[in-house]
């Protein structure tokens, strides 16, 4: 269930990057210059990185340090 | 000649960072060593260098000259969706990457994928194209240099010599220090770029009486208004462009890079801070590149947009000639530079020179990679480890990172594409359709050395037929695309004023999913890797 939410997060969140309602309008200017499509893709950016986090948090694939670190690595096959 | 004195001294420092890793692993003449750091790298290391080497020439010289002549939507285009395509593929995968790397001790992607799919002359197939591909990333690193220090020292320093000059700096330290110089120079410049960045943004907008008239003076005018809005590109084509991040880990330099952390948890910070970091870089890019249009006070922006609006006015009427020459003069690459000339005071200009610079030679990690590659995918695979012994292999190495920085240095000064067109035209695309492979390669065990082959021979069709098609039908006025052919009722294939379209997206989106398709497809028809193979990377203990 929780792995579900991740995926429809993420899924969701690459959805909003097509902000078709911004399309064709400059304003308003936040802070009395930046237009309003800018801004918003800068808070895009801030929200992949919060949704980042949540997936570290969530979602981090330990069993793949715990393998590499027990598997005494043996040289490849060449 | 202050700002290039400046910039100078900029260049002896990273190439003694360079010599100083070189001191530092004296007498540890190991592949893993000069090629890997022995995979010993700390977190803000890891992050920063990791951050810097996707942050080139590309990055920041073309971010600013694409927003100067196409507004903001640069930054949704390019930043904002590889914050959020790019950490996620660093966290799949480049865990996955490191784990395994760990485990079996591969330097190269191809080492892996020659591992996993058991094949050899199918993994060097791989080799062939990824390197082919990579080369003009090498290339952007060198015209970027050049042309950010013929800026910087108005003209005093022409072209070739600066891109001579960058060659070789970055050929120095690549060559003593391998990774671990690569990796601390990276860092070095990514934290100068960030703090300088952070100053360009406020002496331009000082320069400029505040960035509150600027955006209003743009708005003013219908000829600029457009900029500031995302009106005159279509939702296919801002689509298509989430495609192109995919390239991130799939480029040889980046997946190699994922292999020098000293623990997985050092993939955490670079996950989470990743999407902040290109906004610290980009958007300051971006928006600086849309407000120089205001800036017509300086004479070669003036010419830019003259060159722009003629293009637009009376294209239709011109030979494509005509209108390649106008759009080499409305190119603006350069308009970063030429704002802090006007705007900043001539320290401050070489300082913040330096910055960009530091930006520009991020093409350090691609040599590096390239030169890992030859020397492991090719020489070490077919003539044998043991024959050449651990010190062979790093000279090979050195060797490589000389010839490969000679031969980028004398493309680039023969190359006329804009450095911006060739490395997504090319290099960007063909990458993004190779990370099928890897995804194929580290989560599904049905995967098959003929689905990987199937892949990359389409991406080198690919990425040839767009050459060929662009090289064979000129690119139209700016405005309707040029039909070529259609299907359904459709426009299958068009000549773009900026490139190519298939049903409306760019060839990237294409690309991504027939190299997907063919995986999936060719795997099912022929034979898996043998169960030992499998279980190696599937085990049945897996849990998770």
């Amino acid at each position: 269930m929780r792995r579900a939410l991740l995926v429809l997060a993420v899924g969701a969140l690459y959805v909003l990057h097509q902000d078709v309602w911004f399309w064709r309008t400059a304003r308003p200017l936040v802070f009395g210059f930046v237009p309003v499509g800018l801004f918003y893709h800068a808070c895009f950016s801030v929200a992949a990185s919060l949704l980042m986090w949540l997936l570290v948090r969530e979602a981090w694939p330990a069993h793949l340090e715990e393998e590499a670190e027990r598997g005494a690595r043996p040289r490849r096959r060449d | 000649m202050i700002p290039a004195a400046i910039v100078f001294v900029y260049l002896a420092v990273v190439v003694y960072i360079g010599v100083f890793a070189f001191r530092k692993a004296r007498g540890k003449e190991e592949v893993e060593d000069y090629f890997l750091a022995s995979r010993s790298l700390g977190p803000f290391v890891f992050l920063m260098s990791l951050f810097g080497t996707n942050m080139t020439a590309f990055a920041i010289l073309g971010s600013s000259g694409h927003a100067f002549n196409n507004g903001i939507v640069t930054y949704g285009l390019m930043a904002s969706s590889s914050g959020l395509v790019i950490p996620l593929t660093i966290f799949l995968i480049g865990t996955r990457v490191w784990a395994l790397g760990k485990r079996f001790g591969f330097i190269t992607p191809v080492q892996l994928f020659r591992d996993r799919w058991e094949c050899s002359h199918i993994g060097t197939a791989i080799f062939a194209v990824q390197a082919v591909l990579l080369l003009p990333y090498v290339i952007i690193g060198v015209m970027g240099g050049g042309t950010t220090l013929n800026v910087v020292s108005g003209g005093v320093v022409p072209f070739w010599l600066g891109g001579a000059v960058v060659a070789l700096v970055v050929m120095s330290y690549v060559f003593f220090g391998g990774m671990r110089g690569t990796a601390w120079v990276n860092t070095f410049q990514t934290v100068l770029f960030l703090v300088f960045g952070t100053v360009a943004v406020a002496v331009i907008g000082w320069g400029m009486g505040g960035f509150r008239s600027a955006a209003e003076g743009l708005l003013a005018s219908p000829a600029s208004s457009w900029l500031l809005t995302r009106e005159r590109v279509p939702p296919y084509y801002f689509f298509s462009y989430t495609f192109i991040p995919l390239s991130a880990i799939a480029f040889p330099h980046i997946t190699i890079f994922c292999l020098t952390a000293r623990k997985m948890g050092q993939f955490a910070k670079t996950v989470i801070f990743y999407p902040v970091c290109i906004m610290a870089i980009w958007l300051p890019c971006v928006f600086l590149g849309v407000m120089a249009n205001r800036a017509q006070d300086v004479p070669q922006i003036k010419a830019k947009v003259e060159a722009r609006r003629t293009l637009a006015q009376q294209g239709k009427q011109m030979t494509p000639e005509q209108r390649d020459v106008l759009r080499e003069k409305a190119d603006a690459d350069d308009v970063l530079l030429l704002l802090l000339q006007r705007y900043a005071p001539l320290w401050l200009a070489g300082l913040l020179g330096a910055g960009i610079m530091a930006a520009v030679m991020a093409t350090d990690s691609q040599i590096l990679a390239l030169s890992t590659m030859f020397t492991e995918d090719v020489l070490t695979h077919y003539g044998g480890k043991e024959r050449f012994g651990e010190h062979a292999q790093v000279q090979m190495g050195r060797g490589f990172v000389v010839i490969l920085t000679a031969l980028a240095y004398v493309i680039a000064l023969q190359a006329p594409e804009s450095i911006f067109s060739l490395a997504i035209q090319y290099a960007f695309s063909g990458f993004a359709a190779l990370s099928p492979l890897l995804v194929a390669a580290l989560f599904w065990r049905g995967s098959t050395r003929w689905g990987a082959l199937a892949s990359t021979v389409w991406v080198a069709f690919a990425v040839a037929a767009v050459a060929v098609f662009q090289a064979a039908v000129p690119a139209p006025a700016p405005g309707p695309p040029l039909v070529v052919s259609r299907l359904f009722g459709l426009d299958a294939l068009a000549r773009t004023a900026g490139g190519t379209a298939v049903f409306g997206f760019m060839p990237v989106v294409p690309m991504v999913l027939v190299s997907a398709l063919l995986m999936v497809v060719v795997s099912a028809l022929t034979p898996r890797p043998s169960a030992a193979t499998i279980e190696r990377y599937f085990p049945a203990s897996r849990t998770r």
